[in-house]
């Protein structure tokens, strides 16, 4: 063994660990009955369970929505951080990103106690917003990543071909941020999809997304039933990574 | 102003960033179909003023004029140029086709026009067959021709090309330059080019515009800046040249490196300092003593290829360099001779520093934003304003900025055949000139002094 392969020991342990082990674990959970037997009941279950099938399109639907709203806001709002003549100040730039560093269930039970005060009936409308709130500097920050580093030229050369601002925007710099969107939007949709405390607290267990479900059934020691759903979702996540992979750039993302 | 024909006019473009100006009262017109060029080096605000004329950035005064029209406040999408960047700027995410039509896909050109005229492009810079291909998987110089159709195949009125070849090598450089000469001729539109390169403006120009620290230096033909340089900047930047101090003894009549000489400059009056160029090529060397108008002794010979470079040391110990095809061995004496119509004559621009100053007591005076001690007895009142005169030689320069009454930077050299002259840029931004027999290099940090006695005071006649 050489030296170098020594010092990945601790992170290959890390991998196998609380990664690869956790997985093959699920895998196996997930095709098993409660006393060990290979199974593809929990698949069954699931796909005929009209309300868990129910919950799974919310969840989609609600990742779906708030993705889209997180791009409407952010790309809007990384645009004018990145533009030097609207934000001269990086301050800005820093209260924008900044909720990013609060513990996300702070930011929920802060929001939700918001609500109660002004009195606001807590529902679907409540999630979103609650949601728009927590993702969206993970859409703002990457996007506005890749625009303050876009090289100003290309800009100058499609208004000197004849583009009007606009023009400009849509068909110069707007091709050019979509590494930044797509990485947006992996950081939001994924946990999205995953998430139950937010739904949990914003709709008082109203609504219950996916990540609810999977967290109710591994509570209740359903431990065979939640492996399977759990699959399901990574099965979904890994669908929505195709997308970033498919794109031979994604330099400008958060990474 | 309509009538006359110049397509592009800059009228009295001043602008500066800052504190810094970039651009000082420039004017320039140009003609339908010329291939200008604005050379200078870095920091002379050349390109400030082709993106000027791009419509990036406006000036803080003056106009610009297309064929007659002021579009100072127009912009870029609305103006009848079109420019190949620096660093090209093609678009990556567009492979070459798409490229060079985003233009005319903004004008909304038939589609089978525009498959036309991007082929038609596409085979002039010889890039045909290359359509389909990633901008990013093509080397500079395929790059560079992509650049140049893509602002092209807009029948712009004007290309402006911003050191479109700085980035390549200098085979694909040379063969640029011919194509882009080329080029020129066959589409016939006026070619704007911005390059610090003196031999590229040479090779391509029809004018060149030499420009330094925001200011025209000379406006002419290649053949004009190169023979006749109006000042020792010019004779400096453009080709070798030997730069002398002189003297116009009368019309006709130049004296430099002790002797005097036949020229054919007049009106300069008797007497005048003047800066004296005689390009290396321009003086003959030879064996034999007779028919020579001074004796050298050869330094120093290199081969060049086409010629023999020399340094020489004249009778009277003024060194020069003297281009010739027959090499002179090192050590030998030679006979030197100028031909009359050879010697370039300039009018000095400043013959000593000369800066305004105020009286601070009976023997200090304030100037460049400095208390200097001056000789006493000069009978004026604290506070009085003064012109102050240093001589070049006068003004001392040591190797340690912070042990210096001010501190500066060379900025610029020039040899004079004895002596070193510099110009120095203080910390504060104002120029001095200095006269030295030490060697400095551009760039290096000096502390400046001037002693009491070489401080002249001259009372203002009010």
């Amino acid at each position: 063994m050489t030296k170098r392969s020594t010092w990945a020991l601790p992170y290959a342990i890390f991998l196998v660990l609380f990664v690869a082990l956790p997985l093959i674990l699920i895998i196996l959970y997930a095709f098993q009955d409660g006393s060990g037997n290979f199974t593809f009941a929990n698949f069954t279950k699931f796909f005929r369970d009209a309300d868990a099938i129910g919950t799974f399109a919310l969840s989609l639907e609600v990742a779906i929505e708030n993705t889209a709203i997180c791009i409407l806001l952010g790309y809007p709002a990384a645009w004018i951080l990145a533009n030097k003549k609207l934000n001269k100040s990086a301050v800005t730039i820093v209260l924008f990103i900044m909720p990013m560093w609060i513990n996300a269930l702070m930011r929920t039970l802060a929001t939700a106690e918001l609500f109660h005060m002004l009195g606001v009936q807590l529902g679907k409308g409540t999630l979103l917003v609650g949601m728009v709130y927590d993702y969206l500097p993970f859409m703002i920050y990457p996007i506005y990543n890749i625009l303050d580093r876009m090289d100003k030229s290309y800009a100058e050369a499609a208004a000197d071909l004849g583009a009007t601002p606009w023009q400009v925007f849509w068909k110069v710099q707007v091709p050019l941020s979509m590494p930044g969107v797509i990485s947006g939007v992996m950081m939001v949709f994924m946990p999205t999809v995953s998430t139950f405390a937010i739904s949990e607290f914003l709709t008082n267990n109203k609504i219950k997304l996916f990540g609810t479900i999977i967290q109710e059934n591994i509570n209740s020691s359903m431990w065979n039933y939640g492996a399977a759903l759990s699959l399901v979702m990574l099965v979904i996540i890994g669908i929505t990574s195709l997308l970033q992979d498919n794109k031979k750039e994604v330099s400008g993302g958060i990474v | 102003m309509k009538g006359n024909d110049y397509i592009i006019e800059f009228k009295n473009i001043c602008k500066s960033f800052g504190d810094k100006c970039v651009l000082n009262d420039v004017s320039i017109s140009v003609k339908q179909g010329e291939f200008l060029t604005l050379l200078g080096p870095s920091g002379c605000g050349k390109t400030t003023l082709l993106r000027m004329l791009a419509g990036f950035g406006s000036p803080d005064s003056g106009q610009i004029l297309i064929n007659g029209t002021d579009i100072t406040d127009v912009p870029p999408h609305e103006r009848p140029v079109n420019t190949v960047f620096q660093r090209y700027a093609l678009f990556p995410h567009l492979d070459v086709y798409d490229n060079i039509a985003f233009g005319l896909k903004l004008q909304k050109v038939p589609v089978n026009e525009i498959d036309t005229k991007v082929r038609k492009v596409l085979k002039m810079v010889s890039m045909t067959d290359y359509e389909d291909r990633d901008v990013e998987s093509l080397s500079g110089g395929q790059q560079q021709r992509v650049a140049i159709a893509r602002a092209i195949v807009n029948q712009p009125k004007v290309l402006l090309l911003d050191e479109p070849l700085a980035a390549l090598d200098l085979k694909m450089r040379k063969d640029m330059q011919i194509e882009l000469k080329e080029m020129h001729r066959k589409l016939g539109i006026t070619f704007i080019y911005v390059t610090h390169d003196q031999e590229e403006a040479l090779t391509l120009s029809d004018t060149i515009v030499v420009m330094n620290e925001g200011k025209i230096q000379q406006i002419g033909s290649p053949t004009d800046i190169y023979n006749e340089p109006q000042n020792s900047f010019v004779a400096d930047f453009i080709g070798e040249s030997n730069i002398l101090n002189g003297k116009m003894v009368k019309d006709r009549l130049v004296e430099f490196v002790g002797h005097e000489f036949e020229c054919v400059d007049e009106g300069f009056g008797e007497d005048v300092a003047v800066d004296v160029v005689v390009r290396p090529e321009d003086i003959y060397i030879m064996n034999r003593l007779e028919g020579s108008q001074l004796s050298a002794k050869v330094k120093s010979c290199t081969f060049k290829g086409v010629h023999y470079e020399m340094f020489v040391d004249t009778d009277k110990g003024y060194e020069l360099m003297i281009q010739d095809y027959n090499a002179f061995e090192p050590g030998s004496e030679v006979g030197l001779f100028i031909k009359p119509a050879d010697i370039q004559v300039m009018h000095k621009e400043r013959t000593c520093n000369t800066f305004e100053g105020e009286i601070v007591d009976e023997s200090h005076v304030k100037f460049l934003e400095n208390t200097f001690e001056c000789p006493e007895g000069h009978g004026l009142e604290a506070g009085d304003k003064v012109k102050i005169e240093v001589t070049f030689a006068s003004v001392e320069l040591i190797d340690h900025p912070e042990e210096g009454m001010l501190a500066g930077e060379v900025h610029f050299l020039l040899y004079k055949g004895d002596h070193y002259h510099l110009t120095i840029l203080t910390d504060d931004g104002d120029h001095l000139w200095v006269d030295t027999n030490d060697v400095w290099d551009k760039g290096d940090l000096v502390g400046i002094n001037i002693a009491p006695k070489d401080i002249k005071l001259v009372k203002y006649n009010d």
